[in-house]
């Protein structure tokens, strides 16, 4: 039963990450109607700068600051240079021109930092173990990005909800033309939303940087199933983005976990032992389509689509 | 219950259509009927859910509540390329064509819709005489005889709509839905298109929306006036024009129409 | 018989792939006849994308799938003991026709983002079973022991011959993809892409045709993937990675969508570039992704884009 909790954390520790790049994904696309593949490029920066500087500095939280800032560099930087060019275009240019930035960020961090992965180190603060429940320890730094993630859910919440530019963001999801010509300035308000997005991606990375690899090409899987938990929830529904991603990040990491043993109850070990990772692997997409399949529109499509 | 649909009777007809999005109620319990061979005409104010209405007739919308009889089929819950087929053709408001294509190739695809299925995998569309022969004769009729070879993008705002209406009547249909066909169209383009549709009124029904009331005056045999989706008056043109109703809502006291 | 610009091009390029071996040999270089074969594979591959990308602007992001499939079958059936290569192209057709068929039966469902999405996911899904297939080398592939044997007609083992045999299916689909996007289907969906909205409300059921166009595109590149298993004698889920997809939408884009020959020439660009690129600097990627931005930002024609719309200008049919 322990086991079966911690593993619930795993899941939700994961799901938040996912969350962090979602949002900013999923605020793009409602916003911008702009499908961004470089998103994941911007959650390897994070890591990267991260993992570099607090190698270099010893410094924590100087290393995040670092990494949080390169992202809003980066990010801003393509998207003044390359992204105003794009929202005008079909999404099918979109998707051709970030892929062509994939392949470039993949290949600077390989020639800044190589080609094998670097190290990156849980500070002294938030190594070890606390006792969540009685008998069962968790990793302290998982319960930080849990924290974390959650905090951060929480500060969209009160930004998207309470605040004019959320307000701003809410009316840009459901209907573009009219926030332009309400006198806001569109293209402000893009490169602010956009940079937001690059600044939670970072994020996302940094704190993912000790427990996956960090590596080129390390954002790519990840967003893939980021923009699988916008389509489950709804594209330009950050509401949405965040039931999704705890959806995906507990049924992925149950997954993994208990299928091999659940199929190995009613089929051959050896069959099992195959096909349970390969389940596993895949059961993400069946849970997006069977939610496609019943609401076409994700759990949560912001009114006025 | 099957009931027959005899010549010279209804050949729409709709019976308390309702559509609402959210709280907005866009169709009100709204009857109305075109009989065969009639161009009836529907007008109201800007937001009285015309071009609502005419999408939950083409089939592009479902309706929340009501029925819509065609020839005595009831086609509410058919889908709108299946309307196309059983005599019913549309045309936009917003001009929807294929830009990319000639004229000629915007109506021939017309013409190849109602040619059964296009599983035909070999034969150039475009050297089909079955297809450009019909195009051509639907071209000249509109007008456009000489713009054939155009790209449907490069012609001017009066030709795009004559185009939109030869694709519509490619369908040879029944019955002509044609949703603000002279939008945009200066005094010249628009006298042109009254006189095409007096032309073919009678050999197949036509429901027009429209604001330019001059025409619809001119081409109406009867009129329904909807207001905030409900039908406030349905008559000729003379009865309507003496409607207070219709007066204090749409035409405004005093003004000739 | 007229020659337009786009059909001397087209025969100008056919030629001289056609004298790529000769070259090869005068070079005394086989390497050459290798590089063009798989070139050629996979301007099929792009050219059976095209004809749904292009030409019904369905953005399907899952196409390497098919090209691992084709390979698959014939390897699988290879392991097994049948190198018969009429059996082996027809389960690569079969397959990949089915699989395309249940993928585009669910994805066409959507469309925009979703549709994109949808077939990626499908794609990674077919990706994670070809790591799981322990039997047939998992995530590191296996090879495949022999060539296919079409009853000893032609030998493909023998680079040059494989070389004309893979040229023979490019120019036979390049004929069949012209007459059909010429055709009534071919008109339907390209209409479709236009305006989907009119195509349905002038009566066309627009799924079925998109569908169908699906599974042709899915079966040709399942040919492709055939044909790559006899060039590389290795079948690997390495090839259905998603972004494999992603270099064979970039094929179609340099060549220029929606023109059928111009993913040939794409996929000879890309190819090309990348193999000279790869031997200056290991990082030729850094250099390939802002070039693919510049051609979206400002060549999105591509480059036999330019020689069609220089045809096509002021002139409404073609």
């Amino acid at each position: 039963m322990l086991f079966v909790i911690e593993q619930g954390l795993n899941g939700v520790q994961f799901g938040v990450m996912l969350f962090l790049m979602a949002a900013g994904l999923t605020l793009v696309f409602g916003i911008m109607n702009m499908i961004n593949l470089a998103h994941g490029s911007l959650y390897m920066i994070g890591a990267y700068v991260a993992a570099y500087a607090f190698g270099a500095t010893g410094s924590y939280l100087l290393s995040i600051a670092v990494a949080l800032l390169a992202a809003l560099l980066v990010g801003v930087a393509i998207e003044i240079v390359v992204f105003r060019a794009l929202y005008r275009r079909d999404h099918l240019d979109q998707v051709l021109a970030t892929f062509g930035l994939i392949l470039f960020f993949n290949e600077i961090v390989r020639m800044i930092w190589g080609a094998t992965a670097l190290y990156a180190t849980i500070p002294g603060f938030l190594a070890g173990q606390t006792e969540v429940l009685p008998g069962l320890p968790y990793p302290t730094y998982r319960l930080a990005i849990i924290a974390v993630g959650l905090g951060v859910a929480l500060l969209l919440y009160y930004v998207v909800a309470k605040t004019r530019l959320g307000m701003l963001i809410r009316a840009g999801a459901s209907n573009r033309e009219m926030v332009g010509a309400l006198g806001v300035n569109i293209a402000f308000l893009y490169t602010l939303v956009f940079g937001l997005g690059a600044v939670l991606a970072a994020l996302s990375g940094l704190m993912a940087g000790p427990i996956f690899t960090v590596e080129s090409g390390m954002g790519d899987s990840v967003l893939i199933l980021a923009f699988v938990v916008i389509v489950i929830g709804g594209i330009g529904s950050i509401r949405g983005a965040f039931v999704a991603s705890l959806l995906v990040g507990v049924v992925d990491t149950m997954g993994r976990v208990f299928l091999r043993s659940i199929l190995a109850a009613f089929m051959a070990r050896s069959a099992a032992d195959n096909a349970g990772p390969a389940l596993a692997s895949m059961l993400i997409y069946i849970l997006m389509a069977a939610v496609l399949f019943f609401r076409p529109q994700g759990l949560f499509p912001p009114r006025g689509r | 219950m099957a009931e027959r649909w005899a010549p010279g009777g209804d050949l729409l007809e709709t019976v308390g259509l309702v559509k609402h999005f959210g709280g907005l109620i866009a169709t009100d319990q709204v009857s109305l009927s075109v009989r065969a061979g009639e161009l009836h005409a529907v007008i109201g104010p800007n937001g009285a859910g015309k071009t609502t209405l005419v999408a939950e007739l083409a089939g592009e919308l479902a309706p929340d509540g009501g029925t819509i009889r065609f020839a005595g089929e009831d086609i509410t819950r058919l889908k709108a390329a299946r309307r196309a087929h059983r005599g019913l053709a549309r045309s936009f408001q917003i001009t929807s064509i294929f830009r990319e294509f000639s004229a000629l190739d915007n109506v021939a695809l017309a013409v190849q819709a109602r040619a059964g299925h296009s599983f035909r995998f070999w034969r150039r569309a475009q050297r089909d005489e079955r297809l450009q022969a019909p195009a051509r004769a639907l071209l000249a009729d509109m007008g456009l005889g000489a713009r054939g070879d155009v790209p449907a993008a490069n012609l001017s705002h009066g030709e795009k709509r004559a185009l939109e209406i030869a694709m519509a009547l490619a369908a040879r249909p029944r019955l002509l839905l044609l949703d603000e066909p002279m939008a945009g169209m200066g005094p010249e383009d628009s006298a042109r298109m009254v006189e095409y549709l007096k032309r073919l009124k009678g050999s197949v029904a036509i429901l027009l929306v429209e604001h330019d009331m001059d025409a619809v005056f001119a081409l109406a045999d009867r009129i329904t006036v909807l207001v905030y989706g409900r039908v406030i008056a349905t008559g000729t043109p003379a009865e309507i024009r003496a409607d207070e109703s219709v007066r204090r809502a749409y035409l405004g006291a005093g003004e000739e129409a | 018989m007229k020659f337009s610009p786009q059909a001397a091009a087209i025969l100008l390029g056919l030629a001289l792939l056609a004298l790529v071996p000769v070259f090869s040999a005068l070079a005394g270089e086989s390497f050459y006849v290798d590089l063009f074969t798989r070139i050629l594979i996979f301007a099929i591959a792009a050219m059976s994308l095209d004809l749904i990308l292009g030409y019904g602007g369905m953005v399907s992001f899952g196409h390497a799938a098919y090209l691992g499939i084709g390979s698959y079958a014939v390897g699988i059936l290879d392991h097994y003991g049948v190198d018969n290569g009429f059996l082996q192209f027809a389960l690569a057709i079969g397959a990949s026709a089915a699989v395309a068929l249940f993928i585009g039966a669910v994805s066409l469902r959507t469309s925009g983002v979703y549709f994109i999405m949808i077939t990626l996911a499908f794609t990674q899904m077919i990706y994670f079973l070809g790591v799981s297939l322990n039997t047939f080398g998992g995530d590191d592939g296996m090879n495949i022991a022999h060539n296919s044997d079409f009853a000893g007609l032609i030998d493909l083992g023998n680079a040059t011959a494989l070389y004309y045999f893979v040229l023979g299916f490019l120019i036979l689909f390049l004929v069949l993809g012209y007459r059909l996007v010429d055709s009534r289907f071919g008109m339907a969906i390209r209409g479709a892409k236009s305006n989907e909205r009119r195509m349905i409300a002038i009566g066309f059921p627009t799924y079925r045709y998109k569908l169908a166009a699906f599974v042709i595109a899915g079966a040709v590149c399942g040919v492709a993937g055939a044909l790559l298993a006899n060039q590389s004698l290795f079948m690997s889920p390495a090839i259905m990675h998603w972004s494999r997809s992603g270099e064979i939408m970039v094929m179609v884009l340099l060549g220029g969508t929606g023109t059928l020959f111009g993913p040939v020439v794409g996929a000879v660009v890309l190819l090309a570039l990348e193999n000279t690129l790869s031997g200056y600097t290991e990082h030729w990627q850094a250099i390939l992704g802002p070039i693919l931005v510049l051609v979206v930002l400002f060549a999105r024609q591509g480059l036999f884009g330019l020689v069609e719309r220089r045809a096509a200008h002021g002139a409404g049919r073609g």
